[in-house]
């Protein structure tokens, strides 16, 4: 009962479920001694008029629904409406067969059985009209909040995605404002390579998934400024394999890996230190790696996804219902950051 | 002549501020040092009427470097953007530059700053700051000694206790203490009140390296610690502590 019925289908079925009963009571009726004419005659005219008031409690259902408090509501109009329709089949049936003694005779004597079938005819079909709306409205609100949840995860992947870092951003400017003065064609270039990488955080949509050629591109523009920033402290070593520069990602996912490898290896170090990015294609997964060092000294990390990469973990999640894509661990006094990325997008 | 010192880890923003210091020939650019630790090694060497410091810093920030000279020297603080500090800066009217800042901005925090010293009144500011700053996020986890030549860190889960030592306090590790000049209340505020807790007037404890308390004398108790050390609480103390272990 999990499919909503269709109009047609609901008709369809009405009426069986209406013929079965009138056969039913037809042969119930013949075998209490009535003529097979009589009792189908009855039997019609009882059940249509049933089906009529079943109808009428649909409709009415449709523009009132009873709150708990109002639930007697339901029982006194099954019960007044099942008096009417026995006493109606009984007029009508004693119309028909005026000259006919026995059935007179019988129609007075079943008056009681008639209302007692009457009202539990029409109490069912309360019943059944009333789950088929419960079951109808449970469908509508579970959409209904399918509908938010879908809202609430897109505003919160392009949050998690959209964290440009005040510092970074206000500490390029300054590093250009003092190239201004004794280096300007540095300074013409930093700008271009800011606005680039500025343009490339903003112009990708929440969903897309690029090449991991193209992200890489977007994380050099990024370690180019840093380097602008911290002179000769930053290295770096990019290794990729064919195979995986033309794989699929997530835009920006990389990002804050980046982001946080510059934060623990180059912004909380002294001397010179080698940010390295590897990747390779393995079982029909992209698999890429991260290292910086970092002090040992000041910067605790934390196992698990500690170290700030709780977004990372948070979007693979949304976007693959995985906690297992990210990882990271230490090695001496490195720390080592992988994330795998399925290609079935 | 002023003596000032440039303390940044971006060598384009020192080199900003020195070019800007040309036009003020009456101010003598002594050094431009790379971290803190070179900050607090040119500050005791050149004794520098002013300094221009950065915030964020590796190893130890603007902060912890000021914490470890003594007296604090007049600073103008540059940050690329630091809610915390900026905070801390208006309270205590001390001024700060944004970077990036231009060149009229900068030459009117020098005036500001002159006025100021002719008036004697940057002698104390930069301590007041110091003593009612509000706690950065990164700094919760450790504190920052200097012993002699050497600056210590220490992660705050390696104190077992602090103990009030005049105008300073005694912090101990497992098998040493080091000297801080601050005050027990400051320890108090800027601690895990759920790791450490005030348990005399003259001593907070770490909570984790409690093993047993035990009855010294009638009515007074002493802390054991797992390092063997021994800490008294008061009667405030004691009752404070069985609340907070719940029993």
């Amino acid at each position: 009962m999990s499919t909503s019925f269709s109009y047609p289908k609901m008709i369809l079925t009405y009426g069986a479920w209406w013929i079965i009963w009138i056969v039913i009571q037809t042969w119930v009726l013949h075998s209490l001694g009535l003529e097979w004419s009589e009792a189908c005659v009855d039997a019609t005219i009882s059940n249509v008029l049933l089906t009529l008031s079943g109808y009428t409690t649909e409709i009415t259902s449709r523009y009132y629904n009873p709150d708990k408090q109002n639930r007697w509501f339901r029982f006194v109009w099954a019960l007044a409406l099942a008096i009417i329709c026995a006493l109606a089949i009984n007029w009508i049936l004693a119309q028909i067969y005026f000259d006919n003694q026995h059935y007179i005779a019988f129609l007075e004597k079943s008056l009681p059985l008639r209302f007692v079938y009457a009202f539990l005819m029409i109490s069912f079909m309360g019943v059944i009209s009333w789950l088929m709306r419960q079951m109808k409205e449970e469908q509508e609100s579970k959409a209904r909040k399918n509908d938010a949840e879908n809202l609430l995860r897109e505003a919160e992947l392009s949050n998690l995605r959209q964290q440009i870092q005040p510092h970074f951003l206000f500490n390029s400017l300054n590093s250009i404002s003092a190239l201004v003065g004794t280096r300007p064609e540095e300074a013409r270039k930093m700008i271009y390579q800011l606005s680039d990488f500025l343009r490339g955080t903003l112009k990708k949509d929440e969903q897309q998934v690029v090449p991991l050629s193209e992200e890489l591109q977007h994380l050099q523009l990024y370690l180019e400024i840093e380097k602008v920033r911290f002179g000769h402290r930053l290295l770096t070593d990019i290794n990729c394999d064919d195979e995986s520069l033309k794989m699929k990602l997530p835009a920006l996912l990389l990002q804050p890996i980046v982001e946080n490898a510059i934060k623990f290896g180059l912004y909380d170090t002294i001397g010179e230190v080698t940010i390295k990015i590897s990747a390779k294609a393995e079982d029909n997964m992209l698999s890429v790696q991260i290292e910086n060092p970092y002090d040992s000294e000041t910067s605790k990390p934390k196992h698990g996804t500690g170290f700030g990469l709780n977004s990372v973990q948070r979007r693979l999640y949304l976007l693959y219902a995985r906690n297992d894509l990210l990882a990271t661990k230490t090695q001496q006094n490195i720390f080592i950051t992988s994330v795998k990325i399925p290609q079935s997008l | 002549m002023i003596k000032a010192v440039v303390i940044d880890d971006e060598p384009l923003a020192r080199s900003i501020i020195k070019e800007y210091l040309q036009s003020h020939p009456e101010i003598e650019l002594m050094q431009e040092c790379n971290d803190g630790f070179e900050g607090v090694k040119a500050i005791q060497q050149h004794q520098p009427d002013l300094i221009f410091l950065d915030i964020q810093m590796p190893k130890i920030n603007g902060f912890e470097m000021l914490e470890l000279v003594d007296p604090a020297p007049s600073v103008i603080f540059t940050t690329a953007f630091d809610e915390y500090a900026i905070k801390a800066f208006e309270a205590h009217a001390i001024d700060y530059l944004l970077k990036p800042f231009g060149k009229e901005r900068f030459d009117k925090a020098i005036h500001k700053w002159m006025q100021q010293k002719t008036q004697n009144k940057t002698d104390n500011k930069t301590a007041n700051l110091l003593e009612k700053l509000p706690q950065q996020p990164d700094e919760q986890h450790r504190v920052v000694v200097k012993n002699g030549a050497n600056i210590r860190i220490i992660p705050v889960q390696d104190i077992f206790y602090i103990e009030a030592y005049d105008d300073y306090v005694k912090i101990f590790t497992k098998d040493n203490y080091q000297l801080k000049k601050k005050t027990m209340s400051h320890f108090e505020q800027v601690l895990d009140p759920k790791e450490f807790l005030r348990v005399h007037r003259s001593f907070i404890v770490q909570l984790q390296q409690i093993t047993k308390v035990e009855q010294s004398e009638k009515s007074t108790h002493v802390a054991l610690l797992k390092n063997g050390a021994k800490v008294p609480l008061s009667r405030t103390g004691y009752a404070k502590l069985k609340e907070v272990l719940g029993v």
